[in-house]
């Protein structure tokens, strides 16, 4: 996993643990977590496979743009491995 | 006059306003909560005296438990470099039993402010700091948070210098946070039960900072 990712710009349904105000953003990997069982499975009782877990840190202006509070604050979420990307990639 | 009431029919005895009754019917859910427990019972799986100690247990905790681990962490520089590596390990080597939980602390500095949030529902560090407030849980709270941190700190009385950076952690997934404030000012020669004093839950949250003697 490169260090610089974007978040997919999925929409599914379903139990997901991704926030939307995420989602398509750019940040970088602050630390890797582990493995852990995917939300998305385990909230319908279905077998959860391991996802690795990813503490993922964005910029205030990379997330709310020209409206940012303080551009250089940050965020920190934890993202799951399947819902990130190169940033690099179209 | 015990019967002159004209003006504070709204008041009870006790000068304060009385609350409706709670006499809606039971949600859907709650119905659901009562039959499974109901059912586990009769079933021998668990008991009503299990379940209300369970209850008792949740509600013992209380943020002097995470007061006792920030002191910690001020006096002793092994301790401390052990919390920040290892949060869920750190805590539970003091006996504070943290369950499953997968604990970060992270650490307020000259430099930078952490603020703790749960965007999509009310994740807390519950071992740690017993129940959430009900205002960590409201929407103003949880979307204000992530979106003009600074602001709902001035609401909580904490205005930081422009060159602090604010780091806001919303708790997405496994992990739960806990800030270490940072030491005041003042304290080099206090005990650890005394420091343990100043830390409060708020500046553990993030909303506050620790108190100087």
């Amino acid at each position: 996993m490169t260090q610089v990712v974007r978040v997919k710009p999925m929409m599914p349904p379903g139990h997901v643990r991704t926030p939307i105000y995420l989602r398509g953003k750019i940040g970088t990997i602050e630390r890797s977590l582990g493995e852990f069982p995917n939300p998305e499975d385990l909230a319908y009782g279905r077998p959860a496979t391991a996802k690795t877990l990813h503490r993922v840190r964005f910029t205030m202006a990379e997330v709310w743009g020209a409206i940012a509070e303080n551009p250089d604050d940050t965020l920190d979420a934890e993202i799951y491995e399947h819902w990130l990307e190169p940033a690099d990639a179209t | 006059m015990p019967h002159d009431h004209h003006d504070h029919d709204h008041l009870s005895p006790s000068g304060h306003p009385y609350r409706a009754d709670d006499d809606t019917d039971l949600s859907y859910w709650q119905t659901m909560e009562i039959a499974v427990r109901e059912l586990l019972v009769e079933k021998g799986i668990t008991t009503p005296a299990e379940v209300a100690d369970q209850i008792e247990t949740m509600d013992a905790r209380t943020p002097s438990n995470g007061a006792k681990v920030v002191a910690r962490a001020w006096s002793d520089p092994e301790y401390h470099a052990a919390l920040m590596k290892d949060a869920s390990a750190a805590t539970r080597e003091m006996g504070f039993d943290i369950g499953p939980l997968k604990l970060i602390a992270v650490e307020n500095t000259d430099d930078t402010h952490n603020m703790i949030v749960c965007t999509l529902c009310s994740c807390y560090p519950r071992n740690l700091l017993g129940l959430p407030p009900d205002w960590y849980k409201s929407r103003a709270y949880r979307s204000r948070t992530v979106r003009e941190p600074r602001s709902v700190l001035a609401e909580f009385g904490v205005t930081l210098p422009e060159n602090t950076t604010v780091r806001v952690h919303d708790s997405t997934a496994d992990m739960r946070y806990i800030v270490i404030p940072k030491r005041p000012q003042g304290t080099e020669n206090m005990s650890e039960d005394e420091l343990a004093a100043l830390v409060t839950r708020d500046s553990m949250i993030g909303t506050g900072v620790a108190k100087t003697p």
